[in-house]
């Protein structure tokens, strides 16, 4: 039972990976609508996804992806040109996949409700297609639509015309009733193999029963096929590839050969007379069954195929063996299966899929290595050793070592943000669909590497971000066309490693920021008063105001009552800051800037009432040794800092934490500064400070729970643990308070 | 071969003994992963008063629970002779301090006794038996219950 759970779940990993690959087909084919490869890489991607889908039954998933993979066929076969509309509805088809791929990870295995229109859009492409892809039950010879007059004649004509570089195969396909039951068909399989080169099909009906002995779900039909290609054998196997375990199947290959495709005159294998069958059909191969055996040692070459129809590997291996003699200067057949077999490996070798929570504990432990080392640095510190002994000597090298594999280790965390910018995609497409805006989306920087936990949870924000680029951005395009703008808006997002942090921008070519919109708004709302004089980036910053949406009516798409400011906390949860920069009339550029690892954070550590915290230096604006004159007070209680014109509350850490009551006077007290990022800024009271360095961030929630006013602990170098302050939940505890209640009074 | 286990109503239980206030108590082995010696904890703040801090545990960030506070016998003053056992309880790691292991014991399910229903409430939330060990009296303390940090059970 396991063991399929264990399946299950890689094939649903192996899903996002296929469904990446669809997604950058279909990208590549927006780009260039001729590009076969693109075409391909969705088809083999929608057709893996199917493929998996029916070894576990997923219905919904097989049929959509069933429909999705039979439209991506007409357009590589060229039989349907390619159109915009067309590429919008595969869009839309590979996201309706990922959703059903998604809802059936969730063991709902039933269509969206997208799906019945979708598959409606994709059929009236295929409408043709799908008529031959479902043949009646006819199983004698199947057109496949190939160059007609495919008669032996002609067949025969094209070899001596082409010559050395043409190969005849012949394959004989016999497929198990588990091909079905995956999903496969033989017609699609057929089809691809005429892309090789000239091919005939004949169907071998020779065992088929007796009609009231029919069981319908086996398969007692064979199929024999005569390739004429330029192609390897490996190419026909890769044809073959997702069958191959539910097939028989067996290829050889000559290039003498001539005359008709005919099955062996086997009478013992049919328990009826081939007269019962119809076999002049409509197929241009025509083909005559009884009676003909004797040619058939030319087209196998070596004859043992076609004897048994269970054709096991060995023969086809040694079958193979004898086409590569024969197969000129292709690069050696000779061992097409085990260099096929060898570039897998390598392929697969290439990455590995471990589990995140093997990475964690190796984070873990490198985290306490570099502790310990810290220790002993401390220690042999205190025994007095000589400095430049080899004692310290052997000790930096250690330390420096310990840095250089918590690098490394934290830079398996770190992923390509490209599945998190797809996701993106979808979300632009949704949105562009629900506003009536036409939008072009652009990605930079892909393949940007962030630690796996922050492209998780920066989805939600940027999901907000991009919508809110569409739905308050981007002007409608008459608006835009009014301006003198292309009617169609872009929108970038990009992704860039900058001077140890991650910067990620959503810039829009929308209208910017209406400032005087925005003002009235935050004077309406509460936000600010009519008379604060407020700079341009002041009144844009207005928007990640708690309350505040930019837009008079809340619209269907980002409005919900929730604003920036849910992005902005986000972030900040991150410990990344966001910006914006808006030029009226040439748009808005939102700034993300993150640290590369939430395993890590730069810190100051300090002491309050014996206690030894850190606060994240990012929220660290100064530090001030407070002077009698710089401190006013404000009541009984209350205390206040006047720096750079500005009144700013005084917090007393260790009486907020209640570790001590707050001291009576601030001398020989140091005062950190904290940037407001919500509310005010406020002073920080503090006994000293220790050091700054870099902390590795502890959960206390594993074993613990949340506390307020702290973000997380870490361990210092002495091996006890230090709390670290969450200066952001500090300022959000003192912002509810009433006005008295803003300083030292606030303290618990 | 399972089925004969759980035939066996004498089943046997292993339990850690220790005394918490002068008074013995023990809990199963199974929940405990090692004893350590006692190390000074650091502070956490809005912290209920049976929660001595937390520690550092090869890297992994523990809180201690005072049993004697938490039991209602009021703070330990904790030394160099305290223990603290981790154990893990509902998937979290904690240490309990207590002040001596006394002994791993193997006892018989039979030999749990229900706790008179004449003790008060408080007693009972965090005792689900007794058993009689020699002449001792050994109280089984119900983890899942010290651990509670809402207090919703504190009567």
């Amino acid at each position: 039972m396991s063991g399929k759970e264990d399946f299950r779940s890689s094939f649903f990993e192996e899903c996002e990976e296929l469904l990446e690959q669809t997604q950058d087909g279909l990208d590549a084919m927006a780009d260039d609508p001729h590009d076969v490869e693109a075409v391909n890489g969705v088809f083999r991607a929608v057709h893996s996804i199917k493929g998996g889908a029916g070894a576990f039954g997923l219905e919904a998933v097989i049929d959509f992806s069933h429909k999705f993979e039979t439209a991506m066929d007409a357009i590589r076969s060229g039989n349907v040109d390619l159109t915009d509309d067309m590429l919008d509805l595969f869009r839309m088809c590979g996201d309706n996949l990922s959703d059903l791929v998604t809802m059936a990870r969730a063991g709902r295995n039933n269509p969206t409700a997208a799906s019945a229109e979708l598959e409606e859009r994709l059929l009236e492409i295929t409408g043709d297609m799908q008529e031959e892809e479902v043949p009646d039950f006819n199983p004698v010879t199947l057109d496949l639509g190939l160059d007609a007059g495919l008669d032996g004649e002609t067949e025969t004509e094209t070899e001596t015309e082409t010559g050395q570089g043409l190969l005849v195969y012949t394959v004989r396909f016999q497929p198990r009733a588990e091909l079905f039951a995956a999903g496969n068909e033989p017609a699609p399989l057929f089809r691809a193999l005429t892309r090789l080169g000239e091919t005939e099909v004949a169907a071998d009906i020779s065992d088929l029963p007796a009609l009231s002995d029919l069981d319908a779900m086996s398969c007692r039909i064979s199929w024999l096929i005569r390739v004429t290609t330029d192609g390897g054998e490996a190419e026909i196997e890769d044809v073959f590839e997702f069958v191959e375990d539910c097939c028989e199947l067996t290829i050889d290959s000559s290039i003498d050969v001539s005359g008709d495709l005919r099955f062996p005159d086997d009478g013992d294998l049919r328990d009826h007379g081939p007269d019962g069958v119809n076999i002049d059909g409509a197929g241009p191969a025509v083909l005559d069954m009884p009676g003909l055996g004797d040619l058939l040692p030319d087209l196998c070459g070596g004859a043992e195929g076609f004897g048994s129809p269970q054709g096991n590997k060995n023969e086809a291996g040694e079958a193979r063996a004898s086409a590569d003699q024969s197969g000129a200067d292709r690069k050696s057949a000779v061992a097409a299966a085990p260099a096929k077999q060898a570039a897998k490996t390598t392929k697969s070798s290439s990455t590995i899929r471990v589990d995140l929570d093997r990475i964690d504990k190796l984070i873990n432990l490198v985290g306490e290595l570099v502790i310990k080392e810290a220790m002993l640095s401390q220690s042999v510190g205190e025994l007095d050793i000589a400095r430049g002994s080899g004692v310290s000597a052997a000790l930096d090298s250690v330390k420096q070592i310990a840095n250089e594999i918590q690098e490394g280790v934290m830079a398996i965390r770190a992923q390509p943000v490209k599945p998190m910018f797809q996701r993106m995609a979808r979300i632009v497409r949704e949105a562009s669909t629900a506003t009536g805006k036409k939008v072009r989306f652009v990605t930079i920087g892909d393949y940007t590497e962030v630690d796996k936990t922050v492209i998780e949870r920066l989805v939600d924000p940027l999901t907000h971000m991009i919508r809110n680029a569409i739905d308050h951005g981007l002007e409608s395009p008459k608006d835009r066309k009014a301006v003198g703008k292309p009617a169609e808006g872009t929108v970038t997002l990009s992704a860039a490693h900058r001077s140890g942090r991650v910067l990620i921008d959503v810039v829009d070519d929308g209208g910017g920021i209406n400032r005087e919109v925005v003002r009235k708004l935050a004077v309406q709302r509460g936000l600010i008063q009519d008379t604060d004089q407020l700079s341009p980036s002041e009144i844009d910053h207005l928007l990640f105001m708690p309350g505040f949406s930019s837009k008079t009516e809340v619209s269907e798409l980002s409005g919900r009552g929730v604003g920036l400011d849910v992005v902005r906390s986000a972030i900040h949860k991150l410990g990344g800051r966001v910006a914006i920069q808006s030029n009226p009339g040439e748009g808005a550029t939102f700034s993300i800037s993150l640290p590369l690892t939430l395993a890590v954070l730069e810190g100051m550590v300090v002491q309050v009432g014996g206690e030894t915290m850190v606060v994240p230096i990012s929220s660290v604006q100064e530090t001030i040794r407070p002077t009698a004159e710089d401190l006013d007070r404000l009541g009984v209680d209350s205390l206040v800092l006047r720096n750079r014109g500005e009144l700013v509350p005084v917090v007393d850490l260790g009486a907020f934490f209640g570790f001590r009551s707050a001291p009576d006077t601030l001398e020989d007290h140091v005062l950190l500064l904290i940037a407001a990022d919500q509310g005010p800024r406020y002073a920080l009271v503090v006994d000293a400070i220790q050091d700054q360095r870099q902390v590795v961030i502890k959960s206390l929630e594993t074993n613990y729970q949340q506390i307020s006013g702290v973000a997380a602990a870490t361990i210092l170098g002495d091996g006890r643990i230090a709390l670290i302050i969450d200066a952001d939940t500090v300022m959000r505890d003192l912002g509810s308070g009433g006005p008295g209640e803003t300083s030292m009074k606030m303290a618990v | 071969m399972q089925d004969a286990i759980l035939e066996n109503a004498d089943r046997d239980l292993e339990v850690v003994a220790f005394r918490v206030a002068g008074q013995d108590f023990c809990f199963d082995l199974a929940s405990v992963r090692e004893i350590r010696g006692w190390t000074s904890t650091t502070a956490l703040p809005h912290a209920q008063p049976f929660v001595k801090g937390v520690i550092n545990l090869r890297g992994s960030v523990v809180p201690v629970i005072d049993l004697s506070q938490r039991l209602g016998f009021g703070a330990a003053d904790p030394g160099a002779r305290h223990v603290i056992i981790i154990a893990v309880v509902a998937n979290q790691t904690v240490g309990l301090l207590a002040e001596v292991v006394s002994d791993i014991l193997t006892v018989s399910e039979a030999d749990l006794q229900p706790i008179p229903e004449i003790v008060d409430e408080t007693v009972r939330q965090f005792i689900s038996g007794v058993l009689i060990q020699d002449d001792k009296m050994i109280r089984r303390l119900e983890l899942g219950m010290i651990l509670d940090q809402e207090g919703k059970h504190a009567a």
